[in-house]
Protein backbone atom coordinates (compact mmCIF):
# COMPACT_ATOMS: atom_id res chain seq x y z
CA UNK A 1 0.00 0.00 0.00
CA UNK A 2 1.05 3.49 -0.88
CA UNK A 3 1.71 5.09 2.63
CA UNK A 4 1.85 9.07 1.10
CA UNK A 5 0.66 10.29 -2.38
CA UNK A 6 1.40 13.54 -3.93
CA UNK A 7 -0.10 14.07 -6.90
CA UNK A 8 0.46 17.14 -9.07
CA UNK A 9 0.79 20.10 -5.63
CA UNK A 10 1.42 23.45 -6.53
CA UNK A 11 1.73 26.41 -4.24
CA UNK A 12 2.59 30.15 -4.40
CA UNK A 13 2.86 32.46 -2.24
CA UNK A 14 2.74 36.40 -2.43
CA UNK A 15 6.35 38.27 -2.32
CA UNK A 16 7.16 41.61 -2.52
CA UNK A 17 7.02 41.81 -6.51
CA UNK A 18 4.57 39.22 -7.68
CA UNK A 19 4.81 35.64 -6.35
CA UNK A 20 7.14 32.89 -5.82
CA UNK A 21 6.53 29.00 -6.99
CA UNK A 22 6.86 27.03 -3.87
CA UNK A 23 5.91 23.97 -5.59
CA UNK A 24 5.71 23.38 -9.05
CA UNK A 25 3.83 20.33 -9.87
CA UNK A 26 5.11 18.06 -7.74
CA UNK A 27 4.05 14.10 -7.90
CA UNK A 28 5.75 11.26 -5.87
CA UNK A 29 4.51 8.26 -3.75
CA UNK A 30 6.11 6.88 -0.34
CA UNK A 31 5.55 3.17 -0.27
CA UNK A 32 4.54 1.93 3.55
CA UNK A 33 7.22 1.27 6.00
CA UNK A 34 9.65 2.95 3.72
CA UNK A 35 11.65 5.37 4.51
CA UNK A 36 12.22 8.10 1.87
CA UNK A 37 14.46 10.92 1.84
CA UNK A 38 13.60 14.53 0.46
CA UNK A 39 17.07 15.94 -0.33
CA UNK A 40 17.39 20.07 -1.42
CA UNK A 41 19.01 22.84 -0.17
CA UNK A 42 17.31 25.45 1.84
CA UNK A 43 14.40 27.12 -0.05
CA UNK A 44 13.62 24.13 -2.41
CA UNK A 45 10.20 23.68 -1.09
CA UNK A 46 10.50 20.80 1.00
CA UNK A 47 8.80 22.34 4.30
CA UNK A 48 6.02 23.54 2.73
CA UNK A 49 5.47 20.10 1.12
CA UNK A 50 5.66 18.65 4.64
CA UNK A 51 2.71 21.44 5.71
CA UNK A 52 0.68 20.02 3.18
CA UNK A 53 1.01 16.61 3.70
CA UNK A 54 0.27 17.14 7.33
CA UNK A 55 -2.20 19.34 6.72
CA UNK A 56 -1.24 22.43 8.18
CA UNK A 57 -1.36 24.51 4.37
CA UNK A 58 -3.69 23.79 1.62
CA UNK A 59 -2.16 23.04 -1.54
CA UNK A 60 -3.17 25.68 -4.75
CA UNK A 61 -3.95 22.74 -6.94
CA UNK A 62 -3.12 18.97 -7.23
CA UNK A 63 -4.17 16.61 -4.64
CA UNK A 64 -2.20 14.60 -1.70
CA UNK A 65 -3.27 11.33 0.83
CA UNK A 66 -1.43 10.02 3.56
CA UNK A 67 -2.49 6.60 4.79
CA UNK A 68 -5.37 6.84 2.51
CA UNK A 69 -6.75 9.82 3.50
CA UNK A 70 -7.65 12.96 1.67
CA UNK A 71 -5.11 16.08 3.11
CA UNK A 72 -7.74 18.52 2.66
CA UNK A 73 -11.10 16.17 3.20
CA UNK A 74 -9.78 14.34 5.63
CA UNK A 75 -7.44 16.15 7.73
CA UNK A 76 -8.82 15.38 11.08
CA UNK A 77 -8.14 11.69 10.72
CA UNK A 78 -4.63 12.51 9.00
CA UNK A 79 -3.91 14.59 12.39
CA UNK A 80 -4.59 11.77 14.64
CA UNK A 81 -2.18 9.51 12.44
CA UNK A 82 0.65 11.67 11.53
CA UNK A 83 3.62 12.17 14.09
CA UNK A 84 5.94 15.77 12.80
CA UNK A 85 9.04 17.39 13.44
CA UNK A 86 8.99 20.58 12.48
CA UNK A 87 12.74 21.94 11.11
CA UNK A 88 11.97 24.78 13.99
CA UNK A 89 12.10 23.35 17.71
CA UNK A 90 8.52 23.38 19.08
CA UNK A 91 8.05 22.18 21.92
CA UNK A 92 7.00 24.10 24.95
CA UNK A 93 10.29 25.58 26.48
CA UNK A 94 9.13 26.13 30.01
CA UNK A 95 7.85 23.07 30.35
CA UNK A 96 9.96 19.89 31.61
CA UNK A 97 10.69 16.76 29.36
CA UNK A 98 8.65 14.71 30.93
CA UNK A 99 5.60 17.28 31.06
CA UNK A 100 6.05 18.23 27.01
CA UNK A 101 6.14 14.21 26.61
CA UNK A 102 2.95 13.58 28.75
CA UNK A 103 1.51 17.09 27.09
CA UNK A 104 1.91 15.00 23.87
CA UNK A 105 0.91 11.95 24.72
CA UNK A 106 -2.75 13.60 26.52
CA UNK A 107 -3.20 15.41 23.28
CA UNK A 108 -3.50 12.00 21.06
CA UNK A 109 -5.46 10.38 24.02
CA UNK A 110 -2.51 7.89 25.16
CA UNK A 111 -0.07 7.97 27.82
CA UNK A 112 3.72 7.70 27.88
CA UNK A 113 2.99 3.86 29.65
CA UNK A 114 1.35 2.97 26.47
CA UNK A 115 3.59 3.60 23.62
CA UNK A 116 7.06 3.77 25.64
CA UNK A 117 9.02 0.81 24.07
CA UNK A 118 8.25 2.85 20.78
CA UNK A 119 10.29 5.72 22.27
CA UNK A 120 12.50 4.19 25.01
CA UNK A 121 15.24 3.88 22.99
CA UNK A 122 15.87 7.55 22.74
CA UNK A 123 13.66 8.41 25.56
CA UNK A 124 16.46 6.71 27.86
CA UNK A 125 19.13 9.11 26.19
CA UNK A 126 17.12 11.74 27.75
CA UNK A 127 15.50 10.55 30.90
CA UNK A 128 17.98 11.89 33.46
CA UNK A 129 17.06 15.13 32.15
CA UNK A 130 13.38 14.72 32.83
CA UNK A 131 13.15 17.72 35.05
CA UNK A 132 14.77 20.22 32.90
CA UNK A 133 12.84 22.28 30.73
CA UNK A 134 13.03 21.84 27.34
CA UNK A 135 14.41 25.21 27.06
CA UNK A 136 17.77 24.87 28.94
CA UNK A 137 18.65 21.48 26.96
CA UNK A 138 21.25 21.01 24.36
CA UNK A 139 20.20 21.17 20.32
CA UNK A 140 21.00 17.45 20.33
CA UNK A 141 18.90 16.99 23.60
CA UNK A 142 16.00 19.18 22.24
CA UNK A 143 15.94 17.22 18.79
CA UNK A 144 15.82 13.60 20.68
CA UNK A 145 12.94 14.72 22.99
CA UNK A 146 11.01 16.64 19.73
CA UNK A 147 11.52 12.85 18.24
CA UNK A 148 9.82 11.52 21.07
CA UNK A 149 6.81 13.92 21.32
CA UNK A 150 6.84 12.87 17.62
CA UNK A 151 6.36 9.24 18.17
CA UNK A 152 4.32 8.76 21.64
CA UNK A 153 1.15 8.50 20.00
CA UNK A 154 2.46 5.72 17.66
CA UNK A 155 1.94 7.38 14.04
CA UNK A 156 2.01 5.50 11.18
CA UNK A 157 3.60 8.04 8.76
CA UNK A 158 6.24 10.13 10.34
CA UNK A 159 7.71 13.41 8.85
CA UNK A 160 10.86 14.80 9.86
CA UNK A 161 11.44 18.40 8.60
CA UNK A 162 15.65 18.59 8.85
CA UNK A 163 16.14 16.92 11.90
CA UNK A 164 20.03 16.84 11.25
CA UNK A 165 20.72 20.73 10.28
CA UNK A 166 23.37 22.36 12.13
CA UNK A 167 24.22 19.01 13.94
CA UNK A 168 27.57 17.65 14.35
CA UNK A 169 28.74 14.65 12.14
CA UNK A 170 28.63 12.26 14.86
CA UNK A 171 25.42 13.13 16.47
CA UNK A 172 23.89 13.07 12.53
CA UNK A 173 24.70 9.28 12.49
CA UNK A 174 23.37 8.64 15.40
CA UNK A 175 19.98 10.07 14.46
CA UNK A 176 19.86 8.12 11.17
CA UNK A 177 20.75 4.54 13.11
CA UNK A 178 17.70 5.83 15.58
CA UNK A 179 15.50 6.42 12.30
CA UNK A 180 16.45 2.60 10.92
CA UNK A 181 15.67 1.07 14.07
CA UNK A 182 11.88 2.94 14.08
CA UNK A 183 11.91 1.65 10.35
CA UNK A 184 11.83 -2.10 12.15
CA UNK A 185 8.52 -1.20 13.78
CA UNK A 186 6.71 -0.51 10.63
CA UNK A 187 6.22 3.53 10.34
CA UNK A 188 6.86 5.32 6.99
CA UNK A 189 9.52 7.68 7.56
CA UNK A 190 9.91 10.98 5.57
CA UNK A 191 12.86 13.01 6.02
CA UNK A 192 14.19 16.06 4.39
CA UNK A 193 17.68 16.85 4.52
CA UNK A 194 19.76 19.34 3.11
CA UNK A 195 23.04 17.09 3.34
CA UNK A 196 23.45 15.12 0.17
CA UNK A 197 25.78 12.15 2.17
CA UNK A 198 22.51 11.30 4.43
CA UNK A 199 20.50 10.56 1.08
CA UNK A 200 22.42 7.26 0.27
CA UNK A 201 21.17 6.48 3.88
CA UNK A 202 17.33 6.33 2.66
CA UNK A 203 15.63 3.37 0.68
CA UNK A 204 14.49 6.09 -1.85
CA UNK A 205 15.12 9.90 -2.28
CA UNK A 206 13.43 12.45 -4.23
CA UNK A 207 15.82 15.17 -4.95
CA UNK A 208 14.41 18.74 -4.88
CA UNK A 209 15.54 21.98 -5.89
CA UNK A 210 13.56 25.68 -6.17
CA UNK A 211 9.74 23.80 -6.30
CA UNK A 212 10.65 20.57 -9.09
CA UNK A 213 11.59 17.21 -8.27
CA UNK A 214 14.60 16.81 -10.16
CA UNK A 215 14.89 12.69 -9.52
CA UNK A 216 13.13 9.93 -7.66
CA UNK A 217 14.81 6.79 -7.21
CA UNK A 218 17.26 4.57 -5.07
CA UNK A 219 20.29 6.02 -4.23
CA UNK A 220 22.35 3.85 -6.13
CA UNK A 221 19.62 4.26 -9.05
CA UNK A 222 20.64 8.19 -9.12
CA UNK A 223 24.40 7.38 -8.69
CA UNK A 224 24.02 5.62 -11.55
CA UNK A 225 22.31 8.17 -13.45
CA UNK A 226 25.43 10.46 -13.82
CA UNK A 227 25.77 9.19 -17.37
CA UNK A 228 29.12 10.03 -17.78
CA UNK A 229 32.65 8.54 -16.62
CA UNK A 230 33.01 10.53 -13.36
CA UNK A 231 37.16 10.89 -12.79
CA UNK A 232 38.87 12.16 -9.84
CA UNK A 233 42.03 14.17 -9.82
CA UNK A 234 44.66 15.36 -7.46
CA UNK A 235 47.51 17.42 -7.79
CA UNK A 236 50.06 19.23 -5.54
CA UNK A 237 47.83 22.64 -6.26
CA UNK A 238 44.52 22.06 -6.11
CA UNK A 239 43.58 25.54 -6.63
CA UNK A 240 45.88 26.18 -9.56
CA UNK A 241 44.41 22.76 -10.65
CA UNK A 242 40.99 23.53 -10.53
CA UNK A 243 41.58 26.85 -12.68
CA UNK A 244 43.28 25.17 -15.75
CA UNK A 245 40.68 22.20 -15.78
CA UNK A 246 37.76 24.73 -15.50
CA UNK A 247 39.26 26.51 -18.57
CA UNK A 248 39.96 23.55 -21.02
CA UNK A 249 37.14 22.96 -23.71
CA UNK A 250 37.17 19.32 -22.93
CA UNK A 251 35.62 19.74 -19.51
CA UNK A 252 31.70 19.65 -19.04
CA UNK A 253 32.50 19.93 -15.14
CA UNK A 254 34.92 19.79 -12.30
CA UNK A 255 33.95 20.40 -8.93
CA UNK A 256 36.37 19.81 -5.53
CA UNK A 257 35.47 16.72 -3.55
CA UNK A 258 37.08 17.14 -0.42
CA UNK A 259 40.37 16.22 -1.09
CA UNK A 260 40.24 15.95 -5.37
CA UNK A 261 38.46 17.14 -7.73
CA UNK A 262 35.29 15.49 -9.80
CA UNK A 263 35.92 16.05 -13.32
CA UNK A 264 33.05 15.04 -15.82
CA UNK A 265 34.52 15.26 -19.88
CA UNK A 266 32.46 15.97 -22.66
CA UNK A 267 33.05 13.49 -24.74
CA UNK A 268 32.90 9.74 -23.11
CA UNK A 269 36.48 8.35 -24.08
CA UNK A 270 38.55 11.46 -23.47
CA UNK A 271 42.02 10.34 -23.22
CA UNK A 272 43.26 11.21 -20.20
CA UNK A 273 47.02 11.34 -21.07
CA UNK A 274 45.64 14.16 -23.49
CA UNK A 275 44.58 16.05 -20.63
CA UNK A 276 47.82 15.47 -18.71
CA UNK A 277 49.65 16.60 -21.41
CA UNK A 278 47.94 19.61 -21.64
CA UNK A 279 48.37 20.18 -17.90
CA UNK A 280 52.04 19.78 -17.92
CA UNK A 281 52.49 22.76 -20.85
CA UNK A 282 50.40 24.55 -18.19
CA UNK A 283 52.92 23.71 -15.20
CA UNK A 284 50.98 21.04 -13.63
CA UNK A 285 52.89 18.13 -13.50
CA UNK A 286 51.54 15.94 -10.81
CA UNK A 287 47.87 15.75 -11.44
CA UNK A 288 46.81 11.87 -11.13
CA UNK A 289 43.21 10.60 -12.62
CA UNK A 290 41.69 7.83 -11.45
CA UNK A 291 38.00 6.37 -12.34
CA UNK A 292 35.82 6.83 -9.58
CA UNK A 293 32.20 6.12 -8.65
CA UNK A 294 29.49 9.36 -8.28
CA UNK A 295 27.93 10.33 -5.07
CA UNK A 296 24.19 11.75 -4.79
CA UNK A 297 26.05 15.48 -4.63
CA UNK A 298 27.65 14.58 -7.97
CA UNK A 299 24.22 13.69 -9.73
CA UNK A 300 22.54 16.54 -7.97
CA UNK A 301 25.00 18.79 -9.26
CA UNK A 302 24.25 17.03 -12.91
CA UNK A 303 20.83 17.48 -12.64
CA UNK A 304 20.99 21.21 -11.26
CA UNK A 305 23.15 21.79 -15.17
CA UNK A 306 20.94 20.63 -17.07
CA UNK B 1 54.05 37.11 11.54
CA UNK B 2 50.84 35.18 13.34
CA UNK B 3 47.34 36.59 12.72
CA UNK B 4 46.23 34.75 15.81
CA UNK B 5 47.92 33.57 18.34
CA UNK B 6 46.46 31.71 21.13
CA UNK B 7 48.50 30.69 24.23
CA UNK B 8 46.55 28.49 27.17
CA UNK B 9 43.14 30.11 26.68
CA UNK B 10 40.05 29.42 28.82
CA UNK B 11 36.81 29.75 29.43
CA UNK B 12 34.68 28.91 32.63
CA UNK B 13 30.87 29.61 33.12
CA UNK B 14 30.41 29.05 37.13
CA UNK B 15 32.36 25.76 37.47
CA UNK B 16 31.93 24.72 33.79
CA UNK B 17 34.84 25.04 31.90
CA UNK B 18 33.22 25.44 28.19
CA UNK B 19 37.38 26.33 26.79
CA UNK B 20 40.09 24.47 28.27
CA UNK B 21 43.31 25.67 27.82
CA UNK B 22 43.70 26.07 24.28
CA UNK B 23 46.66 26.37 22.33
CA UNK B 24 47.32 27.67 18.44
CA UNK B 25 48.35 30.09 16.01
CA UNK B 26 46.99 31.46 12.58
CA UNK B 27 49.09 31.98 10.19
CA UNK B 28 48.76 34.96 7.49
CA UNK B 29 46.41 34.14 4.80
CA UNK B 30 46.18 30.85 6.39
CA UNK B 31 42.71 28.70 5.61
CA UNK B 32 42.23 27.64 9.04
CA UNK B 33 39.39 24.80 9.53
CA UNK B 34 38.03 25.31 13.46
CA UNK B 35 36.11 21.70 13.93
CA UNK B 36 34.67 20.41 16.70
CA UNK B 37 31.03 18.50 17.90
CA UNK B 38 28.36 20.49 18.91
CA UNK B 39 28.94 21.71 22.55
CA UNK B 40 32.55 20.96 22.19
CA UNK B 41 33.12 24.85 22.98
CA UNK B 42 34.04 26.37 19.33
CA UNK B 43 31.51 29.12 19.41
CA UNK B 44 32.74 30.36 23.06
CA UNK B 45 36.44 30.27 21.72
CA UNK B 46 34.95 32.02 18.59
CA UNK B 47 33.21 34.97 20.42
CA UNK B 48 36.66 35.05 22.62
CA UNK B 49 38.68 35.84 19.39
CA UNK B 50 36.49 37.73 18.03
CA UNK B 51 36.63 40.14 21.07
CA UNK B 52 32.88 39.68 22.40
CA UNK B 53 33.58 37.54 25.45
CA UNK B 54 36.10 38.03 28.01
CA UNK B 55 38.54 34.98 29.07
CA UNK B 56 39.01 33.61 32.48
CA UNK B 57 42.27 33.06 31.41
CA UNK B 58 45.34 33.08 29.06
CA UNK B 59 47.12 34.97 26.63
CA UNK B 60 46.24 35.74 22.73
CA UNK B 61 46.77 38.47 20.23
CA UNK B 62 44.10 38.62 17.35
CA UNK B 63 45.42 40.67 13.94
CA UNK B 64 48.58 42.25 16.49
CA UNK B 65 45.90 43.22 19.29
CA UNK B 66 46.25 41.89 22.33
CA UNK B 67 42.61 40.29 23.14
CA UNK B 68 42.40 41.72 26.98
CA UNK B 69 43.66 44.85 26.74
CA UNK B 70 42.61 45.93 23.07
CA UNK B 71 39.50 44.27 22.32
CA UNK B 72 37.65 46.92 20.28
CA UNK B 73 41.10 47.08 18.02
CA UNK B 74 40.48 43.93 17.22
CA UNK B 75 37.06 44.53 16.19
CA UNK B 76 37.76 46.70 13.69
CA UNK B 77 40.33 44.74 12.07
CA UNK B 78 38.59 41.51 11.25
CA UNK B 79 35.55 40.46 9.61
CA UNK B 80 32.71 38.16 11.33
CA UNK B 81 29.63 36.83 9.53
CA UNK B 82 27.36 33.42 10.18
CA UNK B 83 24.84 31.71 9.24
CA UNK B 84 22.36 32.70 11.62
CA UNK B 85 22.60 36.74 10.78
CA UNK B 86 24.64 38.59 8.55
CA UNK B 87 22.63 41.22 6.80
CA UNK B 88 19.43 43.29 7.41
CA UNK B 89 16.49 41.63 5.49
CA UNK B 90 14.36 44.61 5.42
CA UNK B 91 16.82 46.72 3.43
CA UNK B 92 18.05 46.25 -0.27
CA UNK B 93 21.36 44.96 -1.23
CA UNK B 94 22.90 48.36 -1.99
CA UNK B 95 21.69 49.46 1.60
CA UNK B 96 23.65 46.83 3.37
CA UNK B 97 26.52 47.48 2.16
CA UNK B 98 26.41 50.96 2.73
CA UNK B 99 25.07 50.20 6.60
CA UNK B 100 28.31 48.36 6.91
CA UNK B 101 30.63 50.71 5.09
CA UNK B 102 29.69 53.18 7.51
CA UNK B 103 29.55 51.17 10.77
CA UNK B 104 33.36 50.81 9.37
CA UNK B 105 34.23 54.00 9.24
CA UNK B 106 34.54 53.88 5.46
CA UNK B 107 34.33 57.09 3.61
CA UNK B 108 31.15 57.65 0.73
CA UNK B 109 34.14 57.57 -1.63
CA UNK B 110 35.05 54.35 -0.20
CA UNK B 111 31.40 53.06 0.31
CA UNK B 112 30.78 53.91 -3.50
CA UNK B 113 33.77 52.19 -4.98
CA UNK B 114 33.28 49.21 -2.81
CA UNK B 115 29.71 48.77 -3.47
CA UNK B 116 30.05 48.91 -7.26
CA UNK B 117 33.07 46.40 -7.11
CA UNK B 118 31.18 44.33 -4.59
CA UNK B 119 28.07 44.30 -6.82
CA UNK B 120 29.56 43.40 -10.25
CA UNK B 121 31.89 40.45 -8.89
CA UNK B 122 28.77 38.75 -7.42
CA UNK B 123 26.81 39.68 -10.62
CA UNK B 124 24.42 41.33 -8.81
CA UNK B 125 24.47 45.05 -10.48
CA UNK B 126 20.67 44.59 -11.30
CA UNK B 127 19.29 43.55 -7.93
CA UNK B 128 21.29 46.20 -6.33
CA UNK B 129 18.32 47.67 -5.10
CA UNK B 130 15.99 44.47 -4.27
CA UNK B 131 15.22 43.37 -0.58
CA UNK B 132 17.83 40.94 1.02
CA UNK B 133 14.92 38.58 1.82
CA UNK B 134 13.94 38.29 -1.52
CA UNK B 135 17.20 36.68 -2.69
CA UNK B 136 17.92 32.83 -2.57
CA UNK B 137 19.80 31.68 0.21
CA UNK B 138 23.35 30.97 -1.94
CA UNK B 139 23.29 34.46 -3.08
CA UNK B 140 22.72 36.01 0.78
CA UNK B 141 25.23 33.97 1.88
CA UNK B 142 27.76 35.34 -0.74
CA UNK B 143 26.65 38.85 -0.71
CA UNK B 144 27.39 38.39 3.56
CA UNK B 145 30.81 36.95 2.75
CA UNK B 146 31.41 40.01 0.86
CA UNK B 147 29.76 42.62 3.20
CA UNK B 148 31.96 40.91 5.66
CA UNK B 149 34.82 41.79 3.92
CA UNK B 150 33.77 45.62 3.19
CA UNK B 151 36.93 46.79 5.28
CA UNK B 152 39.21 44.59 4.02
CA UNK B 153 40.13 43.04 7.47
CA UNK B 154 43.06 41.18 8.22
CA UNK B 155 40.84 38.00 9.30
CA UNK B 156 37.68 36.62 8.57
CA UNK B 157 35.58 34.45 10.98
CA UNK B 158 32.92 32.32 9.27
CA UNK B 159 30.85 30.62 11.70
CA UNK B 160 29.55 27.67 9.44
CA UNK B 161 28.80 29.88 6.40
CA UNK B 162 27.44 26.83 3.91
CA UNK B 163 24.59 25.00 6.04
CA UNK B 164 21.69 24.38 4.12
CA UNK B 165 23.28 25.82 1.00
CA UNK B 166 22.88 23.66 -2.95
CA UNK B 167 26.25 21.81 -3.55
CA UNK B 168 27.34 23.83 -6.40
CA UNK B 169 26.89 27.20 -4.52
CA UNK B 170 28.48 25.67 -1.84
CA UNK B 171 31.53 25.37 -4.05
CA UNK B 172 31.45 28.66 -5.53
CA UNK B 173 31.24 29.53 -2.20
CA UNK B 174 34.51 28.20 -1.25
CA UNK B 175 36.11 29.36 -4.55
CA UNK B 176 35.40 32.79 -2.76
CA UNK B 177 37.32 31.80 0.18
CA UNK B 178 40.46 30.22 -1.73
CA UNK B 179 40.38 34.41 -3.73
CA UNK B 180 40.03 36.06 -0.39
CA UNK B 181 43.63 33.76 0.93
CA UNK B 182 45.17 33.97 -2.04
CA UNK B 183 44.96 37.74 -1.54
CA UNK B 184 46.37 37.60 1.29
CA UNK B 185 42.96 38.12 4.12
CA UNK B 186 43.11 35.01 7.38
CA UNK B 187 40.03 32.17 7.16
CA UNK B 188 38.97 30.82 9.81
CA UNK B 189 35.76 28.90 9.08
CA UNK B 190 34.28 26.43 11.05
CA UNK B 191 31.66 23.99 8.87
CA UNK B 192 29.76 20.35 9.86
CA UNK B 193 30.46 19.36 6.56
CA UNK B 194 33.60 17.36 6.52
CA UNK B 195 34.66 17.83 2.91
CA UNK B 196 35.25 21.33 3.36
CA UNK B 197 37.46 20.72 6.26
CA UNK B 198 39.96 18.80 3.14
CA UNK B 199 39.75 22.31 1.28
CA UNK B 200 41.79 24.01 4.76
CA UNK B 201 45.48 24.58 4.89
CA UNK B 202 44.88 23.41 8.55
CA UNK B 203 42.15 22.08 10.62
CA UNK B 204 42.21 22.02 14.44
CA UNK B 205 39.40 19.79 16.42
CA UNK B 206 37.80 20.21 19.55
CA UNK B 207 37.02 17.86 21.66
CA UNK B 208 35.33 18.75 25.60
CA UNK B 209 36.78 22.17 25.47
CA UNK B 210 40.10 21.12 24.60
CA UNK B 211 41.90 20.82 21.13
CA UNK B 212 42.77 17.73 20.57
CA UNK B 213 44.41 17.18 17.04
CA UNK B 214 45.56 20.33 15.02
CA UNK B 215 47.65 19.46 11.49
CA UNK B 216 47.22 19.37 7.82
CA UNK B 217 44.22 17.57 6.61
CA UNK B 218 46.92 15.16 5.37
CA UNK B 219 48.48 14.88 8.87
CA UNK B 220 45.69 14.39 10.71
CA UNK B 221 44.22 11.69 8.30
CA UNK B 222 48.10 9.90 8.81
CA UNK B 223 48.41 10.50 12.78
CA UNK B 224 44.43 8.48 12.96
CA UNK B 225 44.94 6.29 10.22
CA UNK B 226 41.43 7.74 8.31
CA UNK B 227 41.11 8.09 4.67
CA UNK B 228 39.22 11.19 4.87
CA UNK B 229 38.52 13.80 7.33
CA UNK B 230 34.69 12.82 8.26
CA UNK B 231 36.70 9.29 9.84
CA UNK B 232 39.18 11.39 11.19
CA UNK B 233 36.81 13.25 13.18
CA UNK B 234 34.41 10.72 14.02
CA UNK B 235 37.12 8.88 15.51
CA UNK B 236 37.85 12.14 17.79
CA UNK B 237 34.72 13.45 18.32
CA UNK B 238 33.74 10.14 20.25
CA UNK B 239 36.37 10.04 22.74
CA UNK B 240 34.03 13.19 23.88
CA UNK B 241 33.24 12.55 27.65
CA UNK B 242 30.70 15.68 28.72
CA UNK B 243 28.51 15.67 25.21
CA UNK B 244 26.37 18.39 24.33
CA UNK B 245 24.03 18.22 27.03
Amino acid sequence: MKSVIVNGVQKSFKANKGSVQALKEISFDVEQGELFGLIGPDGAGKTTLFRILTTLMIADSGSASVDGFDVVKDFKAIRKRVGYMPGRFSLYQDLSVEENLSFFATLFDTTIEENYDLVKDIYIQIEKFKHRKAGALSGGMKQKLALCCALIHKPSVLFLDEPTTGVDAVSRQEFWELLRQLQKQNITIVVSTPYMDEASLCDRVALIQQGSLLDIDTPKGIMNKLGKPLWSVRASDMYVLMKELKSMYEVFSCYPFGQEHHVIFHNDGQSILEIETALKKKGIADAQFKRTEPTIEDSFMKLMNK
Amino acid sequence: MNAIAVQNLTKQFGSFTAVDNISFDVKRGEIFGFLGANGAGKTTAMRMLCGLSFPTRGEATVAGFDLFREAEKIKKSIGYMSQKFSLYEDLTIKENIRFYGGIYGLTDGQIKSKTDFMLQHLGLSEQANTLVKSLPLGWRQKLSFSVAMVHEPQIVFLDEPTGGVDPVTRREFWTMIYEAAHAGTTVFVTTHYMDEAEYCDRVSIMVDGRIDALGTPTELKEQFSASDMAGVFLKLARRAKRGDD
